[in-house]
């Protein structure tokens, strides 16, 4: 593209409006979570008055946050590798094999992955409470639980996205393989997972992503000892007081892991969301 | 050449298994046998692990006089009411368990828990020890009560001394139009700059229930109710429309709020503001704690003014009962164990030492000749919780119905922040709820 | 989603799509293989999905509520009441529950316009070269690794009223506004739910049309601007027509996910948002969760299914003419 002066300036323009869009939230979180508490009760100040680490010392101790930073990690961890192995193998049955009640299946991917949270997150309720009455296993409130309904948003895109992204490989990579003398499966295995990598690390993050700010369930499914970070860090507002920079600085800390993360591997996101979804 | 075939199923049967294996995750609440208790307790203090501090000594009491050992959870209030339903729906909950007061009704709809009565009633002492208007709260009338008082708590009046002896007043407003008029005074513009600075009275706008509890208190002064003798919702009667607009026009017609005041989710907010010497007054159940917290000493307890001095009976409500029950599940192994933790709780002495930790009220007139409940303000509590609360009305949608009416209240300091608000702009929103009420009931 | 929609099973052995050559080996026979592979997804789909839907649709005719949910297999059946009630436009529930989707189909509107604006801005500039690119490419992408909550809690904080970064940015810095506007009450609420919620996304509007703009061969541009196009009209007659597939996808799946959306209001509002901000999700877990009246919530949860499920089927047909196959 040969560029013009205009698109220049507009480029400025834009870009620094965008940057200070994205700028503006993250600045507030990170200067709150090194105010003093005195600090954060009256108007906002773009500056503190002292720098202070204490926020982040004192979140440990005001709610349990290593306990449900574990809880969290945990939960998304599970969800997340669940959904890739499952969504890996029903993704490449779907771009490539021929069975039964393909076109069934996938209308069922596409149209789950439109339903809100809220449509499942009653029944489950009352399946999971019908499980622990009748066989006494308890579901409401433990991890399986919670990673089951995770299941039910990461599954069906990550299905969705892999089948696109598994299409718009070669055929000709598995197939010369195949007249080498492996079978689909070794083909499956050996040629195409590796191949398709970037599509896979972008469905792991998106499940990873959405698993770990996920309100809706954890809300209802989680107790003590399996709450999330996502309710967890409501103790830090409760009726006597609101911790605005233990709130901000917890904020900080539960984003690291994702932020890192996501970091990391995000180059090859575009790689593998552009396949994904454009075929 | 099946070996990747076989390695795949392997690897589906093998996640499917994780699935199941990840079930020993966790196991707390389940109702335990034998000598073993389980007990959720509600967020009293200012943090969970505070309340668990407070709690453990008086259960570790407990264990050393019955040998039973008893597992403590302190649960939030955003989880408590998610929590009780996956206890009641399940089937697998605590053996014994705190309640909002205002839940009662509610729960006890549910058949999950033990009804105080014949041995069970004895088991606690017999219902003439306890405050009897906290006592009240325990379930729907003519029934026998679900769950019993624990801690109890009452609205009153604190206001700022220094301000009030700044502006020359010398006692605190007895009724409704002396607080309006107090207020109008104290509402200053403290450094000339134009703009007021101190303000008559600071209240949580957007708070759903204290909006509900003013209703409610406000509603009963001017001769109202929120629900019929027939438990039709009423709440947009005239004398409840003239008692909502008494609270809603401390900030659309008399200014004595800070339209900022709009925005207040919470109680802490308000007292912030006080503490802040932004407002002169508030109403509050138990604000001392934060106070002294804040090294703020300036400030007085009152009773609720009265629209009329001379009121009796509702008219004379200045709070609704306030408070936190407790219940006995149903399905627990251990009902004499449970009920002996419930004593135990409500016991003169641990009524004293809890209640003195939460700063909240004793439900028992005994435990107040213990010296610590023995400073003015407290005499004014206990007086206003014994003679001049009523509950919040004993219907199984109450939570429904502070909703509403609190969504209301909110929504129209929400137009009194930045306009006007009418008489018929309260009229019409109180409709709004009574008929969502009806179509609920 | 299209390669799904696209290739229906019975194509399975025929030619590919034009740029991808016949292939040299076909398997026409349905494997063995294919069902090893898809039988943990259909469990699952089963165990999460269709059981609880169809569960659902059974709670939606049951009086169920705190009387009964200790036994809920027990509880009543009440015919067609809950839906009576969720729909009666002039009924206080069924006129709160039409409201409530309306807006919900005007914030998707408007989020999904804002979304993809900013999206298809900071692709095209970002797809640019100049110094800087590759920070802010990843810089831009943080709002949307940013767990949902933590992102609503800092704008919540910025809105405040009186003590907010935001007017004190408009009051105090630039002196915009004379008085400070209430951003979480009455109207605002509803734009402040909007801001939050397209702040969140649209980073993932700009990666999608980022990877599909890679996907345009440069020759075009150049034939392009030899012919003298202007970057305005080789946006229009060749960035949009050569991502329209992409496109189409990404606004299905965002709009949905908009339409959805929970989280925000939820940690902005608590149980009792604004009216302007009360979305249907929320509002559907407000009847179950906080009033406890479990059937109406079914209902109300069948009801939506029912729209959305019409709406998706629209737009598949009207985005994407070749998903003749959904039917």
């Amino acid at each position: 593209m040969i560029e013009t002066p205009g698109f220049r300036w507009f480029r400025r323009i834009g870009l620094t409006f965008l940057f200070l869009l994205v700028a503006l939230p993250l600045y507030v979180v990170v200067v709150t979570s090194f105010k003093p508490l005195s600090d954060v009760r009256g108007l906002f100040t773009w500056v503190p008055s002292t720098v202070t680490f204490e926020p982040y010392l004192e979140i440990w101790q005001t709610v349990p946050l290593g306990h449900y930073f574990k809880n969290s990690l945990i939960v998304t961890t599970l969800a997340t590798i669940f959904s890739v192995i499952i969504a890996i193998m029903a993704a490449y049955a779907v771009a490539r094999l021929n069975f039964r009640g393909q076109r069934s299946f996938s209308l069922v991917v596409l149209s789950t992955q439109m339903f809100p949270g809220i449509l499942f997150l009653l029944p489950l309720f009352l399946i999971f409470t019908q499980i622990q009455r009748t066989v006494g296993l308890q579901l409401n409130g433990s991890y399986t639980g919670l990673v089951i309904t995770y299941l039910t948003f990461t599954l069906p895109f990550a299905i969705w996205m892999l089948a696109g992204y598994f299409a718009s490989i070669p055929r000709e990579l598995e197939e010369a393989a195949m007249i080498d003398g492996t079978s689909r499966a070794g083909a499956f295995i050996r040629v195409v997972i590796p191949v398709a990598k970037p599509g896979i690390i972008a469905v792991a993050v998106y499940s990873f992503i959405t698993a770990w700010g996920e309100v809706l369930f954890a809300s209802v499914l989680t107790n003590n000892d399996t709450r999330t970070l996502a309710i967890g860090l409501q103790a830090y507002a409760n009726q006597t007081d609101v911790y605005w920079n233990q709130l901000m600085a917890a904020s900080v800390v539960v984003s690291l892991p994702v932020l890192i993360g996501f970091m990391m591997v995000q180059r090859h996101l575009v790689a593998g969301l552009s396949a994904g979804s454009v075929k | 050449m099946k070996a990747p075939v076989k390695a795949l199923s392997t690897l589906a049967v093998l996640g499917l298994g994780m699935t199941s294996l990840a079930a020993c995750g966790s196991g707390s609440g389940e109702a335990t046998s034998g000598d073993t208790l389980t007990y959720w307790a509600s967020n009293q203090g200012t943090t969970v692990e505070d309340d668990r501090k407070v709690l453990e000594e008086s259960l570790a009491r407990f264990t050393e006089e019955t040998g039973t050992e008893v597992e403590l959870e302190v649960i939030p209030w955003t989880d408590l009411y998610n929590r009780i339903l996956t206890a009641v729906s399940s089937g697998e909950g605590p053996d014994v368990l705190n309640i909002g007061n205002t839940w009662a009704t509610t729960l006890q709809e549910t058949g999950a828990f033990l009804p105080f009565e014949g041995d069970a009633l004895e088991a606690v002492g017999g219902q003439d020890r306890f405050i009897q208007s906290s006592w009240s709260t325990g379930g729907a009338e003519g029934e026998a009560p679900t769950s019993i008082p624990l801690y109890g708590l009452s609205y009153s009046l604190y206001y700022n001394t220094e301000m009030f002896a700044a502006a020359g007043i010398e006692a605190p407003p007895e009724t409704w139009d002396e607080f309006v008029e107090t207020a109008k005074k104290l509402t200053i513009d403290t450094d000339g700059d134009g703009e007021i600075d101190q303000w008559g009275v600071s209240l949580a706008g957007s708070s759903i229930s204290n909006n509900a509890h003013q209703a409610f208190v406000r509603g009963l002064q001017a001769g109202g109710s929120l629900f019929d003798e027939n438990g039709e919702p009423t709440f947009a009667s005239d004398e409840q429309v003239a008692g909502v607009k008494q609270w809603v026009d401390l900030m659309a017609v008399d200014k004595v709020v800070s339209p900022s005041n709009a925005e207040f989710t919470g109680g802490s907010q308000m007292v912030e503001d006080f503490a802040a010497g932004n407002a002169a007054m508030f109403f509050d159940q138990a604000p001392a704690k934060t106070l002294n917290a804040r090294g703020f000493e300036n400030f007085a307890a009152a009773p609720v003014p009265l629209t009329d001095p001379a009121a009796t009976g509702d008219e004379a409500t200045m709070s609704h009962v306030a408070g936190i029950n407790l219940s006995v599940f149903n399905e627990t192994d251990n009902e004499e164990g449970a009920l002996k933790l419930a004593a135990h709780l409500t016991s003169d002495e641990e009524q004293v030492y809890l209640n003195k930790a939460f700063t909240s009220l004793p439900v028992l007139s005994a435990a107040y000749e213990d010296e610590a409940f023995q400073s003015e303000e407290i005499t004014l509590k206990q007086g206003i919780l014994e003679n001049n609360a009523k509950p919040m009305p004993l219907i199984s949608q109450e939570g429904q119905m502070e909703t509403l009416v609190g969504t209301a209240i909110k929504n129209l300091f929400a137009q009194a922040a930045t306009g006007t608000v009418t008489e018929d702009d309260i009229r019409t929103a109180l409709e709004d709820a009574n008929s969502q009420m009806a179509a609920a009931q | 989603m299209s390669q799904l929609i696209e290739k229906p099973p019975a194509s399975g052995g025929e030619p590919g799509a034009p740029q991808r050559p016949a292939p040299a080996v076909r398997r026409r026979r349905r494997s063995p293989f294919a069902y090893i592979l898809i039988a943990p997804a259909v469990i699952m789909e089963l165990l999460i999905h269709i059981i609880p839907m169809v569960l659902g649709v059974w709670i939606a005719f049951l009086g169920l509520s705190q009387l009964n949910i200790r036994n809920w297999l027990r509880a009543p059946f009440v015919g067609f009441d809950n839906f009576v009630a969720g729909l009666d436009p002039n009924g206080p529930i069924g006129g709160e529950f039409l409201a409530s989707f309306g807006r919900t189909l005007v914030f998707t509107v408007v989020v999904l316009a804002i979304v993809w604006v900013l999206g298809i801005m900071a692709a095209v500039l970002l797809h640019s070269s100049f110094r800087g690119n590759g920070f802010l490419r990843t810089f831009f992408l943080i709002p949307y690794a940013l767990p949902s909550y933590v992102a609503t809690i800092a704008w919540a904080f910025m809105f405040s009223q009186r003590d907010g970064a935001i007017n004190k940015i408009l009051v105090d810095d630039l002196g915009i506004l004379d008085e400070r506007p209430f951003w979480l009450l009455g109207g605002n609420a509803f734009w402040v739910t909007v801001i939050v919620t397209a702040w969140q996304m649209w980073p993932f509007a700009f990666l999608m049309l980022l990877a599909a703009l890679q996907n345009i061969p440069k020759d075009v541009y150049e034939a392009a601007a030899i012919d003298g196009a202007s970057l305005w009209k080789q946006f229009l007659l060749i960035t949009l027509p050569m991502i329209r597939p992409a496109n189409g996808v990404l606004l299905l799946v965002m709009s949905l996910w908009i339409f959805n959306q929970f989280n925000v209001p939820f940690v902005l509002f608590g149980a009792a948002p604004p009216e302007s901000a009360k979305l249907i999700s929320p509002l559907i877990y407000q009847h179950s969760f906080s009033n406890w009246n479990f059937g109406l919530g079914g209902a109300m949860s069948v009801l939506l299914l029912i729209l959305l499920f019409i709406a998706s089927v629209i737009y598949v047909r009207m985005v994407l003419p070749k998903g003749k196959d959904i039917d």
